[in-house]
């Protein structure tokens, strides 16, 4: 996974709450099979109209996504986080969001920033009145910038300490070997097997 | 102090816990399906990694199998070549696979529990959301992204946070004609789609503890709608008499350990929930949804919400945008909706007992000019069942078509999907924009309302039928 400390980019304020995984990638592109490809899905309803926010020059090359709470609610799909990474975001904030698609983002180094409703609507107003407005995630300070505009965001430290450095999760993992088995010494016979011995 | 049922299957699971490290847990059984697993074993090939315990892995064929002419080429090549993916990985790596055309083979979700797979206490993970479903047993069941899918692969573990816990008691007794269905759609209205978010949620109370297991796979099944982490119901005798005898279901001395140890999951009187929320059983009705997510529903007895009513300034956007999507008018009653399709299926409810009860109300009657009718049984077993039943005959008879198991027009990855504008009453799980194929209007419903709905050709209950539409027409 690729490090996350800090960046810096223009945004994309998307004013709708409850955006669903269905409506991030339809599930017609889950068929893929690899984990790129998947920029031209993303919000593919919503990008027919050509009014929409990411279809306008003056957003194109944006890659701080700043949605409605209800952020990533519904399917577990990870393509959801691979589209938006594909695009070109590198954080999304949002005032609340979905679980799976949080532990999903913060698998693949997409940064989910938590901020208080009040601060996501002064980004959106900020961004609206000038596209060319630049907005920084510090995650080294655990802080959102932009003009007029500074905030503190939450995000625990082990999940911050495995951003920071890019580290594979199945790997820190692995380092547990002794007891992953002492624990699997200790189950019980009644537990189920899909494969008889 | 005491522990939750949560926290007890929790606890039971920690393979290590350090300071400041989310728990490190072990899954006891692991569920594969064709989407969300070709760049897991990817990740695996890539790092040269096996997959840790086979004998806690099975795959299934769902989301993408056609649900006709299932002996033919599968013609979408891109479905087809999912598929094919999911069967090479399984072979490469000795996973167990249903594969379409199986007899085992069906909805990731009806599979397990029919198996017996699916036991109280247990950690249950897939790659889907709607994994909450497994624990209607009292299993801890997290649906996963493909990350965790590849880390679960590789060390049947899983590094998680130790989630918030919610009760929710639903006293009294459910009324007659008001179904586990209705009452789920019910909690989410009432909670909200993020009402449940950082939560295991516990569903309590009289009227949960006399709902079969199936019943109980449609509560639970939904948890996720309303942002939970996994739903459960503590076991009980209903939970031992279903899984019972079934193919991986303890036997001899160990079901009798199995059980002794299963009786002990229940919250302790003395343990406390994060969150409580009561719900009265007894007041529900039949309740569908009118808007593009599982929250905005009504009782079916009421009218199309007027967006300014919405205090919350998101809550009206998110109304407004719902209203223009479905093409729905503000005041309208619910029960003048009418629809092109009704769709009978999906792992809330494509079980035998749904069938049942969508067979109840349609036989003898027939599907309304102009409707199409799907009923797609979640699994070949629930299948083989209903033809044993003589339901796949009642279907017919009625003008529905009898399709091959699947998830189908739950989600539309096969060509079972709606066209634009077209609207539905289906029994699935969501209601999101495009969710049934592209510009198609989603309204949930129960097993019964969908088969009232598909006689009467709008939003309607069994109530609303009378003898006037038995066998009208034949
Ligand atoms: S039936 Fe629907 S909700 Fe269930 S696993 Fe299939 S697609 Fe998902």
């Amino acid at each position: 996974m690729e490090a996350f400390t800090t960046h810096t980019g223009r945004a994309v304020p998307l004013r709708r709450s409850n955006v669903d995984t269905d409506q991030i990638i339809p599930a017609h592109w889950l068929k893929k099979i690899t984990r790129d490809g998947f920029e031209d899905g993303l919000f593919e309803a919503w990008r027919k109209d050509p009014d929409f926010i990411t279809n306008r020059p003056e957003r194109a090359g944006a890659t701080v996504l700043v949605a409605g709470p209800d952020f990533g609610t519904g399917s577990s799909r990870e393509h959801a986080v691979w589209a938006l990474q594909n695009f070109g975001f590198k954080a999304v904030i949002s005032s609340r969001f979905a679980d799976i698609f949080r532990g999903n983002s913060l698998k693949n180094g997409l940064l989910t920033v938590v901020l208080p409703q009040e601060t996501v609507d002064r980004l959106w107003e900020l961004t609206e009145a000038d596209p060319a407005a630049e907005v920084t995630v510090d995650l080294v300070a655990r802080q959102v910038r932009a003009a007029g505009i500074e905030a503190e965001f939450e995000l625990d430290d082990n999940a911050r300490w495995r951003l920071l450095e890019g580290l594979d999760d199945i790997s820190l993992t692995l380092q547990n070997e002794a007891d992953i088995a002492a624990y699997e010494s200790a189950r019980p016979a009644f537990k189920p097997r899909t494969i008889r011995a | 102090m005491g522990r939750t049922l949560a926290e007890k299957v929790w606890d039971d699971h920690v393979v290590r816990r350090a300071e400041g490290e989310p728990d490190l847990l072990f899954i006891d059984l692991h569920l594969l399906h064709e989407v969300t697993s070709p760049q897991a074993f990817d990740g695996l090939r890539q790092a040269g990694r096996k997959v840790r315990r086979l004998d806690l892995t099975i795959a299934t064929e769902d989301h993408n199998t056609p649900t006709l002419d299932i002996d033919k080429p599968i013609a979408d090549p891109v479905s087809r070549a999912q598929l094919e993916t999911l069967r090479k990985n399984c072979a490469e790596f000795g996973v167990r696979l249903h594969p379409l055309g199986d007899v085992e083979q069906g909805v990731v979700h009806v599979v397990g529990p029919q198996l017996g797979l699916t036991q109280p206490g247990t950690t249950v993970v897939c790659g889907d959301s709607h994994t909450s479903t497994h624990g209607a047993f009292g299993a801890l069941a997290f649906g996963i992204g493909t990350s965790q899918v590849e880390h679960v692969l590789a060390t049947q573990t899983l590094p998680m946070a130790r989630p918030k816990t919610m009760a929710i008691t639903v006293t009294g007794e459910l009324a007659e004609g008001v179904t586990a269905k209705d009452l789920i759609l019910a909690i989410i209205a009432k909670i909200g789609t993020g009402g449940g978010q950082g939560y295991v949620i516990e569903y309590r109370g009289e009227a949960v503890e006399k709902l079969s297991m199936e019943a109980r796979m449609t509560i639970c099944n939904m948890s996720i709608e309303a942002g939970a982490r996994a739903g459960m119901i503590a076991p009980d005798q209903t939970t031992f008499d279903y899984l019972k005898g079934r193919d991986h279901a303890p036997a001899g001395e160990d079901w009798d350990a199995a059980v002794a140890y299963w009786k002990t999951l229940r919250t302790d009187d003395d343990a406390v929930f994060d969150a409580e929320v009561v719900i009265d059983g007894a007041s529900l009705s039949p309740f569908v949804t009118w808007g593009t997510n599982p929250g905005q529903g009504a009782p079916l007895s009421a009218n199309v919400p007027d967006p300014a009513s919405y205090e919350d300034a998101s809550e009206r956007h998110a109304a407004e945008k719902a209203l223009e999507y479905m093409g729905l008018t503000a005041g309208q009653p619910l029960r003048d909706i009418r629809v092109d399709t009704v769709f009978v299926g999906s792992c809330t409810n494509g079980r035998i007992e749904d069938l049942r009860a969508v067979a109840g109300v349609i036989k003898g009657r027939k599907v309304a000019d102009g409707v199409r009718m799907l009923v797609v049984p979640g699994s070949v077993r629930v299948a083989l069942q209903a033809v044993e039943e003589g339901l796949d005959r009642v279907f017919k008879e009625a003008g529905a078509e009898w399709r091959h198991a699947g998830c189908s027009m739950c989600l539309g990855m096969n060509p079972d999907q709606l066209a634009p504008g077209e609207r539905s009453a289906s029994t699935s799980n969501r209601n999101f924009e495009g969710r049934q194929g592209k510009g198609g209007r989603t309204h949930l419903v129960s097993p019964q309302v969908a088969a009232a709905t598909a006689v009467l050709g709008h939003l309607a209950s069994p109530a609303d039928l009378s003898d006037a539409h038995a066998t009208a027409g034949v």
